[in-house]
């Protein structure tokens, strides 16, 4: 032995040295982290979605309004795919080469190993050629789906649309989506998505290496069968839906039901509509881009987004809002010279009544008595000053779902505008008066409302002074449940014996002979209505009517307006009679029927860019000036003029 | 000629011949593990699992027979043996077979050598038996020298095949040479040459030799008296700083792009999960997902469905790992270690220079086996294809660590004689 015999230890001290280095780096990737175990289920374990059919919606007599239609995705796993003959299997899905590369392309991207889609919503014709030959094709298989198919091609905007699923979409939905599944993107399917998509089928298989699967994980233990989505049951009546519909056909506006008693919308219009089967399928976004280039702006969500001064239509709260603060009493008559003199300038009235009361100003629609009862309102005695007096009105007409969204089932719903008094300040100065914004009282000026709060109103109305949040959908699934603040009546703190004699005044409207919807009158059913000509900055007056019916126990409760269609009882009035009519008898008497099918078949759309030079609009208080009845245009041309909404 | 009353078995030690019959039991079980699932319906000598058997069996068969050998027979043929290997070693560059890139193979009927592996226990007999007849007396630059020809030849035409990973094995005559009297500097030197590859890829150059220059201005100040250590301070500042350039021009023109990359990736300088990282990776998520206990024989998903390639070869620890978890792992690395301190005690109580050299050899050739193979699999050392000794499935290794390890108890059991 020698001192090199020491080494030993040296080199053994190494090998244990070495040893320990490796037990400690195992110990930290076996039992230190679960990162590895977490990365090895990721290898192994693929979840395979069975996709549920979506719910289908039914209208309020559970007419069946949207079927689900097998489609069938082409699907790829790039490292798969063989060669073959690619011009066959483009032939017969319909696509060129280009497209070709670029899905194959883009699928390899995704991944190699994991399929993607290569071209989907293959319709069955295509399938069934498809899957004769698909066996020439290794690395292609076929992926069932369903897709959405409305039977009546209509009510576009109340459906919505069903679409790919964006990034937000899948980063919001806490792992339920992922890329190329479809979520509702507007309208009904998107407000109601969650109920109507049902629930996702989920199989955890084994996958070795070459992706071919080797069983199921864990017998099965965490897999789930997928759940069909909840059928829902419009309130809508796909009658005078379609009805509707007709009539605004090439005519811009919307028309809005409501059944006072529930709040259940009964019809939805809004003109230009569209097919919902263009939003469906392969051809989707060209369809988009097609009809977004319409300058009427189709995908404007009028009943819920279109801005309308309400016009003539707000008389009927004047006249509430007085007889409730004590006023006026329903036999007060102020005089109507054929103008209303406010401070230095003048607001017209069409016609001269002398001392007018309340039954007969509603009815003839008198702009002169409208403006007394403002100017009363905003000057009683017991407040402070006028600014304060509007504060108190403005809330009033508040509690009546203006100025505010009605909650409406719907997305996107816009508010409306109605000042408070601080917004006046704001925009005027210290300085103003009743006499500056008179121009309210008779509906115009810095008031918007929509087409579903001016149905609401009527429906405040027919109610006798409350309303249910007006909604489209009254039952969802298969125990029928609906939102408890859909059946909560909300009252407006107007008495109801204060509605008998504004009911009376609206009844002449259309029944009287002096009345200014008279031609609109229905046969044995007492319509109670106002007619507005709405004045429009941007064009032709808009023609607007609302009311409901019959007057007792009332049924349906109605909007109608039609852009740029001049007069309230031009088109506004009658369409909303057929509609009544419709809704209530189930069918149009022979009389107005020729009339009818002369307003289906009438264009009205809005002018033609106008010469640069041209007069200004005219200020809100000169309201309801063009008396005549030929404003209608004469062309078609499409414009670049926005729609007349007067949204500010 | 057997001093032992004729007994063959007399002396041999036979807690080694334990722990490596253990080692082979568990390489076979995990062979048997790590094949898919189908195929392990029913035994046949057609799979992997099933051909390891034969090997295990033949090993145990050539292993004995060596043990009926005379003890002297290994220090009086060890030239010839090392002679033809290295024959081999060149024919195999001529004749061999390419096997992914390397031209390792020389195909025998169905059966394929492979001259590396033999070459291994030639090296190691023929160095034993150089270093031996030095006696006490192995320090001269002349003897080094020499022995430094015998374990470089063939690691050069290793290199040549080129099986860079099976030629680094060479370097663990380091070993044997060290405890025979190699200077320890020349250790040092070696870890500092590693040091500073690893560092030349982490470490921008600029501030790597300002290091050096640093550390060696130091040294050189403080030893200005004494002139010899002041010249080899200075001499070995440039050689560290000619070697840094030396590396980077060599990895950029001499190592393939296959080897660049795995160097990049063990150092963490690059991922590549999906392409030459690929390996590495699967072999850690297996590893790493056995947990402490594992998932149970049979049970691993990783290795049962392919995840991880090369799975019952150089990747064969990946099965242990996910199945047996890291109390198995702790176990396999116990029994080597156990085995190789066993080895270095066996070579320690020889009366022969040559078994102890020979002895030390064979534990430093299965050390690095062991440390490079296991480094892999869980990414602390680039991926260098070499088996994991008496585990991984193939005939040739198993074989040829077999006769290495019975050569040294052959010796050892004979260790009261004379060579």
């Amino acid at each position: 032995m020698d001192n090199l015999f020491n080494r030993k230890y040296i080199i053994q001290g190494l090998f244990i040295a070495v040893g320990l280095i490796l037990v400690a780096t195992l110990f930290y990737i076996q039992v230190g982290t679960d990162k590895y175990f977490i990365s090895a289920e990721s290898n192994v374990l693929r979840k395979i979605y069975t996709f549920p059919a979506r719910g289908i919606i039914m209208d309020r007599n559970e007419k069946v309004l949207v079927q689900n239609e097998p489609v069938y995705d082409l699907m790829v796993i790039p490292n798969q795919v063989k060669e073959f003959d690619t011009t066959a299997l483009c032939q017969i899905i319909g696509i060129d080469m280009k497209k070709f590369r670029k899905n194959f392309l883009k699928a390899r991207n995704q991944s190699r190993y994991q399929p993607s889609i290569f071209e989907k919503q293959l319709s069955v014709q295509i399938y069934a050629t498809l899957s004769e030959k698909l066996s020439r094709y290794p690395g292609f298989f076929v992926q069932s789906r369903t897709v959405r198919y409305y039977p009546d091609s209509a009510a576009g905007h109340f459906f919505g649309y069903v679409k790919e699923v964006s990034p937000t979409d899948i980063a919001e939905s806490n792992g339920y989506y992922s890329p190329g599944d479809y979520i509702g993107k507007a309208g009904i399917e998107r407000q109601y998505n969650n109920e109507l998509r049902g629930e996702k089928g989920i199989v955890n298989m084994l996958y070795d290496v070459h992706n071919v699967p080797q069983g199921s994980y864990a017998e099965g233990k965490y897999d789930t069968l997928a759940k069909s989505g909840e059928s829902v049951i419009s309130s809508l009546d796909f009658r005078i839906q379609k009805l509707g519909e007709q009539l605004m056909k090439n005519k811009v506006g919307s028309i809005v039901a409501i059944e006072p008693s529930t709040g259940e919308i009964l019809a939805f219009v809004s003109s230009p509509g569209y097919d919902p089967n263009l939003m469906v399928g392969r051809q989707q976004g060209n369809n988009y881009m097609d009809l977004i280039k319409n300058p009427n702006r189709v995908f404007n969500v009028r009943p819920i987004q279109g801005y309308y001064s309400p016009g003539s239509a707000f008389k009927p709260l004047d006249a509430l809002l007085g007889l409730q603060e004590g006023v006026i009493d329903p036999n007060t008559t102020f005089n109507c010279p054929g103008y209303y003199q406010a401070g230095n300038h003048r607001l017209k009235c069409e016609h001269v009544d002398g001392n007018i009361s309340l039954r007969r100003g509603l009815a003839r629609s008198c702009n002169t008595y409208a403006s007394y009862v403002f100017q009363k309102l905003i000057t009683q005695r017991k407040y402070k000053n006028q600014h304060l007096a509007y504060d108190v009105w403005q809330n009033k007409v508040r509690k009546f779902g203006l100025g505010a969204p009605l909650d409406v089932d719907m997305p996107f719903e816009r508010k409306g505008i109605l000042y408070t008094s601080d917004e006046y300040t704001k925009k005027l100065g210290k300085y103003w008066g009743y006499t500056t914004v008179i121009s309210l009282g008779i509906g115009q000026g810095e008031m918007n409302v929509t087409p579903l709060q001016m149905a609401n109103i009527m429906a405040i109305i027919a109610n006798r002074g409350y309303y249910v949040k007006p909604h489209l959908i009254k039952a969802i699934g298969e125990k029928k449940v609906i939102k408890k603040e859909y059946v909560k009546k909300n009252y407006v703190d107007v008495d109801a014996r204060h509605f008998e004699p504004v009911i009376d005044g609206m009844q002449d409207a259309v029944n009287a002979p002096w009345g200014t919807a008279r031609g609109s009158a229905i046969d044995n059913i007492l319509m109670c209505g106002k007619t507005g000509t709405v004045q429009n900055p941007r064009g032709k007056n808009h023609s607007v009517f609302i009311g409901f019916a019959p007057r007792d126990n009332p049924k349906i409760a109605i909007a109608v307006i039609v852009e740029n269609a001049g007069f309230g009882s031009a088109y506004a009035a009658p369409i909303a009679s057929y509609l009544t009519e419709k809704y209530l008898k189930d069918s149009i008497s022979v009389s107005k029927r020729a009339n009818m099918e002369w307003i289906k078949n009438k264009e009205i759309l809005p002018d033609p860019p106008k010469p640069k030079v041209r007069a200004k609009p005219k200020t809100a208080d000169s309201a309801k000036t063009d008396t005549t009845l030929k404003t209608l245009p004469k062309k078609k041309t499409v414009t670049n003029l926005k729609p007349t909404t007067a949204a500010k | 000629m057997n001093q032992q009353g004729g007994r063959f078995f007399f002396n041999v030690d036979w807690v080694t011949i334990l722990i490596y019959v253990a080692l082979c039991a568990i390489g076979f079980v995990n062979i048997y593990a790590s094949i898919p699932r189908a195929e392990a319906e029913a035994f046949s000598f057609a799979t992997n699992y099933g051909k390891q058997l034969v090997f295990i069996i033949t090993g145990l068969i050539v292993g004995f027979s060596i043990l009926l050998l005379d003890a002297k027979f290994f220090s009086v043929f060890s030239p010839v043996v090392y002679g033809v290997t290295m024959l081999l070693l060149l024919a195999v560059l001529v004749v061999g077979r390419k096997v992914a890139g390397n031209q390792a193979w020389i195909p025998i009927g169905s059966f394929r050598l492979q001259p590396s592996e033999l070459a291994k226990f030639g090296t190691a007999l023929l160095l034993a038996r150089y270093v031996s007849s030095f006696g006490p007396k192995f320090r001269d630059v002349k003897s080094i020298f020499f022995a430094g020809i015998i374990i470089v030849i063939p690691l050069f035409l290793i290199m040549l095949q080129p099986d860079t990973g099976s030629a680094l094995v060479f370097l663990s005559f380091m070993f044997p040479l060290y405890r025979e009297g190699l200077s320890g500097y020349f250790l040092l030197i070696f870890l500092g040459m590693i040091v500073l590859f690893i560092a030349d890829f982490l470490v921008p150059m600029g501030i790597l030799i300002g290091i050096i220059l640093t550390i060696g201005g130091i040294f050189i100040y403080q030893n200005r008296r004494k002139q010899k250590i002041m010249f080899s301070s200075i001499t070995v500042t440039i050689i560290a700083i000619l070697y840094l350039f030396l590396v980077k021009l060599s990895y950029e023109k001499v190592l393939e792009p296959h080897q660049r990359t795995r160097i990049e990736i063990m150092l963490g300088l690059k991922t590549d999960p999906k392409g030459a990282g690929y390996n590495v990776n699967q072999s850690k998520i297996a590893i790493g997902s056995g947990q402490l206990t594992g998932r149970g024989f049979l049970q691993g998903t990783q290795t049962k469905y392919g995840y991880v390639p090369e799975q019952s070869t150089d990747f064969i620890f990946s099965t242990i790992g996910e199945e047996w978890g890291f109390a198995g792992c702790f176990t396999v690395i116990a029994l080597y270690i156990f085995m190789l301190l066993r080895v270095i005690n066996l070579a320690e109580r020889q009366r022969s220079t040559f078994s102890r050299v020979y002895g030390y050899s064979v534990a430093s050739i299965i050390f690095f086996h062991v440390f490079i193979n296991i480094g892999m699999t869980i990414g602390i050392i680039p991926v260098i294809g070499i088996p994991l000794p008496f585990i991984s499935y193939g005939g040739s290794s198993l074989w040829s660590f077999t006769v290495l390890l019975f050569i040294f108890l052959k010796l050892d059991s004979n260790r009261m004689g004379f060579i």
